[in-house]
């Protein structure tokens, strides 16, 4: 048993950590999401250049030939970096696609989204969905969203063109889940640098046991979805049996988790953390959308009770 | 990344259960006691555990051990726990004494005490814990006076598992009068047949004596029963501690997944509506949870030698666990879960579950080991 990433997955993970503190700090990320079109399409070239649209599309496709796990470093880093873009609903319609339909994708020409529940993520941000009767043209109306990084999209049809596959849901959860993994430790550790430097009745907040337990009881949490979350990620990569239910039981844990971590955070930052101002609102938003996007928790613990329950 | 066994693991995971299955006495299976009836099968079924292997895995070959990587421990545990083999009757020896005895004693003391722990033929019990400092165990005030080339021990020692059956006791005591908190504490191995020592069963509230108070009064122990330094029992007492909360992860998850199962089994028989369906899954999930930190503990110390962070989580997740859903096990049984007697399984659970989140170091204590040591954030105290 080895439940440890490869060096070569922990180089991309340093790799994914430097480009976000470089390229995409919480300033930029926060500036970015604020601005008219709440994203920067000069990033795209950028994780194209990186390789990352394409790390797990076949090299004789254009791709780096890699595995889901090596995708799934990128989702917890990005979640992390709050990074806007159509990153996760492209990758997660590249499994339904045609072989022809991937090099545009790896080198970044071709920016794709999926409808689930009659919702379109980032559809202004893409050239096409993939939907259940076919892939169609991303054309439609946007929507305001409480997310704003994440805005979601009502589809006006106008012909499909066929497609192999489908959305794979254990896939996507499995993404909506590491996610929520980075986002939920984003709000930990902002929680916790303040919870240092703040002083109240001449002393480091985090003093406090009301407030440190606060932090640890979302260090627990964090730690738990992680485990969760590796663990379906892993299940999915080498196709175990259990995939489908590791994967609901992760997103139902994870996306929790990071509410109850924004959640906490905020209430450890006091007014500062209840203002626009700082960047905290962003991530609680976050969460909220990747909570109920794709199954809410309570649909993917049926999911989970079914199997107990047979 | 593969959480599959290795053809190694595989094997010695059949083996293993193989074993149990055809080794389990059955008056044991499924108890989790420690009563005075059940010593002698106990002791016995221990012996067992030793001549096929099973006891001290990891523990080094010299001293009796089957120097097995941890991965064997943790599978190991992980059967006994499903199979519902009753622990190792020396637990303490096995997961405390041993490991700090492996650390901190002298060859002298290794060659007396470790083989004897394996074998069963001694049994250990823990004096850490006084009616005045349970939390705060730098509040010990037990004192060990050396006079000559042995100390005199007086005290009260509270919450001592096996105490009753021990025939030596891993003892903390202040042996510096004028010393405060962490200084001047020695850490003694203590004869439980010595003049002096007295045990008397504590009934705790499954009406059930697990834990014992022990009064020494003018015990002699001579100075080369101490562990460590005279006046450094402080760091040896942290060995233990960090053994107590080790590899313990694998054998809570395990009784958890035993737990879970009968849960399932119980909601089935009598009719799960939505409600407790979603509540029977968040514990499943809950139970995943905390198994795969376990394995993530687990590989990142045989991977570099040094526990992760993870390994903080296990108690603290496990106990609340445990306490959550034997309560909804109880709400299932409705009145009948007010019945006791012979088959009360449910009830007995919910109320040993009480103690897990005080017992091994509390929740507030776990809580606050994450905040400083883990977070980084300002000591409390």
């Amino acid at each position: 048993m080895d439940f440890t990433f490869s060096e070569l997955q922990q180089e991309l993970r340093a790799q994914a950590r430097d480009w976000a503190r470089d390229r995409y700090p919480l300033e930029r990320a926060q500036e970015v999401v604020l601005s008219g079109e709440g994203w920067d399409d000069s990033t795209w070239g950028e994780l194209a250049e990186l390789g990352w649209l394409g790390v797990s599309v076949p090299e004789e496709q254009g791709g780096a030939g890699l595995s889901f796990l090596e995708e799934a470093v990128l989702y917890e880093e990005l979640g992390y970096a709050l990074y806007s873009g159509p990153f996760l609903v492209t990758l997660a319609a590249l499994p339904a696609l045609a072989p022809d339909e991937q090099p545009g994708i790896a080198a970044g020409e071709a920016r794709w989204s999926i409808e689930l529940d009659g919702f379109v993520p980032e559809l202004s941000r893409v050239d096409s969905v993939v939907t259940r009767d076919g892939a169609v043209r991303a054309v439609g109306e946007t929507l305001a969203t409480m997310d704003l990084t994440r805005p979601l999209g009502r589809l006006e049809r106008d012909g499909a063109w066929p497609i192999p596959g489908t959305i794979d849901l254990p896939r996507l959860h499995v993404a909506l889940a590491l996610e929520a993994v980075g986002v939920a430790q984003r709000a930990l550790d902002l929680g916790v640098e303040y919870a240092k430097g703040r002083e109240q009745f001449g002393k480091p907040i985090g003093i406090y046991q009301a407030v440190s337990h606060q932090l640890a009881n979302t260090f627990v949490d964090v730690e738990l979805s992680r485990s969760l979350a590796y663990w379906a990620a892993w299940s999915v990569a080498v196709g175990e049996e259990q995939a489908p239910i590791a994967a609901a039981a992760a997103k139902a844990h994870a996306s929790e988790a990071a509410v109850a971590a924004c959640e906490r955070s905020i209430q450890v930052h006091g007014g500062i953390g209840f203002s626009w101002e700082h960047p905290l609102h962003l991530f609680y938003k976050r969460a909220q959308w990747i909570q109920v996007f794709a199954g809410s928790p309570a649909k993917q613990r049926a999911t989970v009770a079914a199997a107990l329950f047979l | 990344m593969d959480l599959r066994d290795t053809p190694e693991e595989a094997r010695f995971r059949d083996e293993a259960r193989a074993w149990l299955e055809a080794n389990i006495p059955r008056e044991l299976q499924g108890y989790r006691g420690n009563e005075t009836r059940f010593a002698e099968l106990g002791r016995a079924w221990s012996r067992r555990l030793y001549e096929a292997g099973y006891a001290g895995l990891t523990w080094p070959k010299e001293y009796g051990g089957g120097g097995a990587p941890y991965s064997f421990q943790a599978i190991f545990l992980e059967e006994a726990a499903s199979a519902e083999a009753p622990q190792h009757i020396g637990v303490i020896g096995l997961g405390m004494a041993g490991p700090t005895i492996i650390a901190h004693g002298t060859k002298a003391q290794k060659k007396r005490y470790l083989a004897k722990i394996l074998s069963a033929e001694e049994i250990w019990c823990q004096g850490f814990s006084e009616p005045g400092a349970g939390s705060d165990l730098a509040g010990v005030r037990t004192r060990a006076d050396l006079e000559g080339d042995r100390f005199v021990v007086n005290g009260q020692k509270v919450w001592s598992s096996y105490a009753h059956l021990a025939d030596w006791c891993i003892l903390v005591t202040r042996s510096d009068p004028d010393s405060q908190r962490h200084d001047g504490l020695t850490y003694l191995a203590v004869d439980m047949h010595a003049p002096g020592v007295e045990v008397r069963p504590l009934r705790q509230i499954t009406g059930h004596a697990e834990f014992n108070e022990i009064f020494l009064t003018d015990v002699e122990v001579p100075v080369e029963n101490v562990l460590g330094e005279i006046g450094g029992g402080w760091q040896v007492a942290m060995t233990t501690l960090l053994h107590e909360r080790g590899t313990l992860g694998f054998a809570l998850t395990g009784a958890l997944e035993v737990a879970v199962g009968r849960l399932v089994a119980l909601a089935k028989e009598r009719g799960a509506g939505e409600d407790v369906r979603d509540r029977i899954a968040r514990e499943w999930i809950e139970l995943q949870a905390v198994k795969h930190t376990n394995y993530r503990a687990l590989s990142q110390l045989i991977k570099t030698g040094i526990p992760g962070p993870e390994g903080s989580v296990a108690k603290l997740v496990w106990s609340e666990s445990n306490q959550r859903l034997t309560k909804l096990a109880l709400e299932l049984l409705g009145v009948e879960g007010q019945l006791m007697g012979d088959g009360a399984y449910w009830q007995y659970q919910q109320l040993r579950s009480r103690g897990n989140t005080i017992e091994a170091g509390t929740s507030e204590i776990l809580r606050n080991i994450i905040a400083e040591r883990v977070l980084g954030l300002p000591r409390s105290r």
